[in-house]
């Protein structure tokens, strides 16, 4: 369960969360939708403690990840799984070392186990063959998929996706958008999505907000995100430049 | 600049890079390390700068020779040159250049690495996964640097005392067995403790200085900003621990 109260957050004299409250129930798959510059980024970094908040609360199961030393936080991670915006693949490991990074790190599983469970997992996501090549050997697309099969090899209790299928071909991003379905409903994580793909949003959600000036203005199931009559929500779910929204609006 | 926004900078800059250090001193303790992993960490450090350390501290030998000989020649006593060129090495020169050259290389590579992943947000996901990037990156640096500079200065003075030799054995005829005796007799156990703690010491002040500067860029041009600060910095703070470390040992052991 994820709580987030009166989230702020600036960068100088630029203010990007603007008291932002979103709740994640448990085993829910819930999609944040906003422009891009709306702060969708530094919210995800705030949720799993990279960034803190200027003030605020985010509460995973009932934690306060805001109060917390580097220490304890470091522990409240290993439940999170997040798969970065720009893929952030270690430059310097193998395909292999960096999915498997987190078992490395984090269990007594051997080389050869770990090994397995890394081709398995990125037979999940499409790839086979790369184990040994190094992240600047891959397309984009493909680095893409490596940062999920990282994220989603130790089954974490909450995943969370920055923006998963971009640069992916379309077929790929079939096989991804059943695989985070796959994992939310069968394994019940808890997942927090953004991305600007509506139609791959509205498959895997269940739960929706939309991030508009740095607040929360809209949050709901599928009922309600069909039925708002919030005229800057159905401009940016139409994808009209025209409407409520400027065109320089974040 | 103003100087009081200087003033202001420079206590900024002690401070935080203080909170570096500790935050390095107590990860260092509380894991167990890959041996497999430092061993090849400091066989790269090693090689990195083997040829240059060599080339450098080669001639440096042969520079101190002449220059000592020029000013012995005047007392008619250039047997001394042998103890005067190993004094020099052992106590000052190889510590400070082998350090300068570490600095430029290797520190200049470790501001660099840690600068390029800092930006691509793997600094990022290193903490995302649970683990903790001075525990993951500097601290198996430190320990390299701390290790490998000893060694590397040694073999350093070593080949220095080489060079020296080829002049003594060229221009005044000194043979070998001599000149190497007059070497290690006039060479005291404090001497050479006193540059293997120097050595030590600028390990140190590199590593600090070059992971520090590594995590402080937030875009590509950053980094090469950072990478200059970071050998200007460890050539600067070098200097400085030379000159205290010398007084130190010029008080405590006279
Ligand atoms: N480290 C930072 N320093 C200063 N400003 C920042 C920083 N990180 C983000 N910002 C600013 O915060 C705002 C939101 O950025 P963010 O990356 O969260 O956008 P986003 O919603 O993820 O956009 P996109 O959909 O394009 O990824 C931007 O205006 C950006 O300039
Ligand atoms: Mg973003």
């Amino acid at each position: 369960m994820i709580r987030i109260r009166n989230v702020f957050r600036s960068f100088g004299d630029k203010e990007v969360l603007k008291g932002v409250t979103l709740t994640v129930a448990r085993g829910e798959s819930a999609l944040l939708i906003g422009r891009s510059g709306a702060g969708k980024t530094v919210f995800l970094k705030n949720v799993i403690g990279l960034l803190r908040p200027d003030s605020g609360t985010i509460r995973i199961d009932g934690v306060d990840i805001t109060q917390l030393n580097k220490k304890q936080l470091e522990k409240v991670r290993l439940q999170f799984g997040l798969v970065f915006q720009g893929s952030a693949l270690f430059d310097f490991l193998t395909i292999e070392e960096n999915v498997g990074f987190f078992l490395h790190q984090h269990t007594k599983m051997s080389r050869l186990e770990i090994r397995k469970k890394v081709t398995d997992t990125l037979a999940m996501v499409g790839l086979k063959s790369i184990e040994d090549l190094h992240p600047y050997e891959l397309s984009g697309g493909m680095r893409k998929r490596v940062a999920i099969a990282r994220a989603i090899i130790y089954k974490p209790k909450i995943l969370i996706y920055d923006e998963p299928t971009t640069g992916i071909d379309p077929i790929a991003v079939d096989k991804i958008v059943s695989l985070i379905d796959d994992l939310h409903k069968r394994l019940a994580i808890t997942s927090l999505i953004v991305t600007h793909d509506l139609e791959v949003g509205l498959k895997i959600a269940d739960h929706f907000a939309f991030l508009l000036g740095g607040k929360v203005i809209f949050e709901g199931d599928r009922n309600a995100l069909d039925n708002t009559d919030d005229s800057r929500l159905i401009q940016f779910l139409k994808g009209s430049s025209g409407g409520p929204i400027e065109e320089m609006e974040v | 600049m103003s100087p009081i926004r200087a003033i202001g900078d420079l206590f900024r800059y002690i401070g935080s890079m203080g909170f570096f250090i500790r935050d390095t001193l107590r990860w260092l303790f509380t894991r167990k390390r890959d041996f497999a992993s430092l061993i090849r960490e400091m066989v790269f450090i090693g090689v990195d700068n083997l040829v240059l350390v060599s080339l450098i501290c080669f001639f440096l030998g042969i520079i101190i020779a002449f220059q000592t000989a020029y000013q012995l020649q005047m007392f008619n006593s250039e047997i001394q040159l042998a103890p005067l060129v190993a004094m020099s090495l052992v106590r000052e020169l190889g510590p400070v250049i082998g350090a300068l050259i570490v600095a430029a290389r290797t520190g200049a590579s470790i501001t660099a690495g840690i600068g390029s992943m800092k930006i691509s947000e793997q600094i990022d996901a290193l903490e995302a996964f649970g683990v903790e990037p001075i525990d993951y990156l500097v601290v198996p640096k430190f320990i390299s640097l701390i290790v490998c500079m000893p060694i590397l200065i040694i073999y350093a003075d070593c080949l220095g005392i080489f060079g020296g030799y080829i002049v003594g054995a060229l221009k005044f005829g000194i043979p070998y067995k001599l000149y190497f005796r007059m070497t290690f007799d006039a060479l005291t156990l404090r001497d050479i403790l006193s540059g293997l703690a120097k050595s030590t010491a600028f390990g140190c002040v590199i590593a600090f200085v070059s992971c520090y500067e590594g995590f402080r860029p937030f875009s590509s041009i950053d980094v090469s900003k950072s990478v200059t600060l970071s050998v200007v910095r460890s050539f600067i703070f070098i200097i400085i621990c030379d000159c205290l470390l010398t007084a130190i040992f010029y008080f405590s052991w006279t």
